[in-house]
């Protein structure tokens, strides 16, 4: 009983501890970011330009394929459960709402952290087991500034653009069932369309893309520069990556709708 | 006379609790060569970090070139890491770029010279090591030697007046180790900096060293010339030095329990 309390007790501190390291990155991170130039040591653009390309463009197709098939399932589920009593011609509002504010982010983030949030923590992972990191350190170039600046830029940009294209796909993919469906023309569906979203609601999904963007990296990165005992450490820290990151986005997901919808 | 290059005074190190350097006490002459050797466990990789200022001392201070590390602020940091080459254990190139542009990275961090002069610089540190044409390939494609070889171009790259190699010679053939250590005199003699060598491998250290270091159990218990530390009466210094296994005063009731398991209760008890 005494070792099972002292180990939630110590599993609840590390919990604290790996919050903190993970504030300070991001705090150490933005700092770069802004100081950096003036510091003679800025943030790399290429990094960043390179982080970018292999998050975000590699995401877009997968992106495109999974918010076709969520917007089609999202209208059919709409019109079945809107015709139990009748009120098939609300279907474009539950659609356009539900998908502008949920599930494109939820989505998007959620492949981008199984895609790209794994592989950040296996390189890092990677690079602190082979002393790379060590060996940036006494080279003068901090490792936050090259390893963890160039991905929080490139996904706090990338992943809010990212779920614009899949909001945009995943209405698509709804608008086309729902007027083949309904029997009206697609042109209707977008004049209704236009009539229901409100920029909120776009505004919505995307800032909270940005949060999640947020979470994906830092998880990654804490996860990655905290790997120890060779390649089954990395494997661990991959795996521990991908399902924390997935649950923070989930619960942050939740605060985020309760706080914004009381607002 | 001028302070030696690097000075260390009573350094006393834990990991999570447990006292790794008890007081360790040493200085580097500029353009000597010191060998630290010792078993594993015997606190050298840590006193290798803490003389890179990648671990923070729990008492006792590290001064290179005049600083004192655990004073250093930022800028400090800044004059000190183009001074201070440093080739790891596992060679430590980052995989994702190639020999040449991971010879390239302190260059373009620490100069502001023209794309032409940097890779002029980067062939002539490649050729140093004798690895002409090799820039191109990436780090996976080198054999262990290549990689150690590359790391140490890449340490050399600033032209440091300090020079730490993390068991330069491990893990390879005795003909290349042979090789590199002959390499590292070359160097030395050439460049004229202090060179700071971690190895467990004896032959390579009484080959190279002016003077040796032997750490025991986070304790020196030998400095001074090669020869005076090999002919050391210290049992502990021979012991390492001849490799006999030091055996702990056992008992046969030691053994049953080590055995039975309860090994692990009696020592912390």
């Amino acid at each position: 009983m005494r070792a099972w309390l002292a180990g939630l007790g110590r599993q609840v501190f590390d919990g604290i501890a790996e919050f903190g390291y993970a504030v300070l990155l991001l705090l150490q991170a933005l700092a770069w970011t802004v100081t950096g130039p003036a510091r003679g040591q800025p943030v790399r653009l290429s990094a960043v330009v390179q982080q970018a390309v292999e998050m975000g463009i590699g995401a877009v197709p997968i992106v495109l394929i999974l918010s076709f098939a969520i917007g089609t399932m999202v209208a059919i589920q709409g019109i079945y459960s809107l015709s139990l009593f009748g009120a098939e011609s609300k279907v474009t509002l539950g659609v356009a709402l539900s998908i502008t504010r949920e599930f494109s982010p939820l989505i998007t983030g959620i492949l981008v952290a199984g895609r790209s949030g794994s592989a950040l923590a296996a390189r890092l992972g990677t690079m602190r087991i082979n002393e790379e990191i060590a060996a940036l350190t006494v080279m003068g170039i901090h490792p936050v500034r090259s390893l963890v600046a160039p991905p929080l830029l490139a996904l706090l940009l990338l992943l809010p653009a990212l779920t614009w294209l899949s909001m945009m796909v995943a209405l698509l993919g709804a608008g086309l069932y729902i007027s083949a469906v309904l029997g009206f023309s697609f042109h209707a569906f977008l004049d209704e369309l236009r009539a229901v979203t409100a920029l909120g609601d776009i505004l919505h999904g995307v800032g909270k893309s940005a949060l999640f963007a947020l979470l994906i990296v830092l998880v990654g990165v804490v996860n990655g520069l905290q790997v120890s005992g060779g390649a089954v450490g990395i494997g661990r820290a991959t795996t521990r990556s991908v399902v924390h990151a997935i649950s923070a986005i989930v619960v942050a997901d939740m605060i985020f709708a309760f706080l914004a919808t009381r607002a | 006379m001028s302070e030696p290059p690097i000075v260390v005074e009573a350094l006393h190190a834990d990991y999570g609790g447990t006292p790794v350097l008890r007081g360790v006490d040493l200085s580097v002459a500029a353009g000597e060569i010191l060998v630290i050797m010792g078993g594993s466990g015997s606190g050298k990789s840590t006193l290798l970090r803490h003389l890179l200022g990648l671990l923070q001392p729990r008492s006792g201070r590290v001064r290179l070139l005049g600083q004192d590390l655990a004073r250093a602020r930022e800028r400090d940091w800044r004059r000190l890491r183009p001074r201070l080459g440093v080739a790891f254990q596992s060679g430590a190139l980052l995989s994702s770029l190639s020999v040449g542009e991971n010879v390239l990275l302190p260059l373009r961090e620490h100069t502001r010279l023209p794309e032409p002069t940097l890779k002029i610089l980067m062939r002539l540190k490649l050729a140093m090591v004798n690895l002409v044409g090799c820039e191109d390939l990436m780090p996976a494609e080198l054999s262990g030697g290549m990689i150690k070889r590359a790391a140490l171009a890449r340490a050399l790259a600033l032209d440091p007046e300090l020079l730490f190699l993390d068991e330069p010679s491990a893990g390879l053939d005795p003909v290349v180790a042979a090789a590199l250590d002959e390499l590292i005199l070359e160097l030395r003699a050439v460049l004229g900096m202090s060179v700071v060598v971690v190895t467990h491998e004896l032959e390579s250290a009484f080959k190279i060293a002016d003077r040796l270091c032997v750490l025991d159990r986070g304790e020196v218990i030998a400095l001074g010339p090669t020869a005076e530390v090999r002919n050391s009466p210290s049992e502990r210094v021979q012991a390492l030095l001849t490799r006999r296994r030091e055996s702990p005063e056992e008992t046969p009731c030691d053994v049953l329990d080590e055995l039975m398991g309860r090994a692990r209760q009696r020592r912390v008890n």
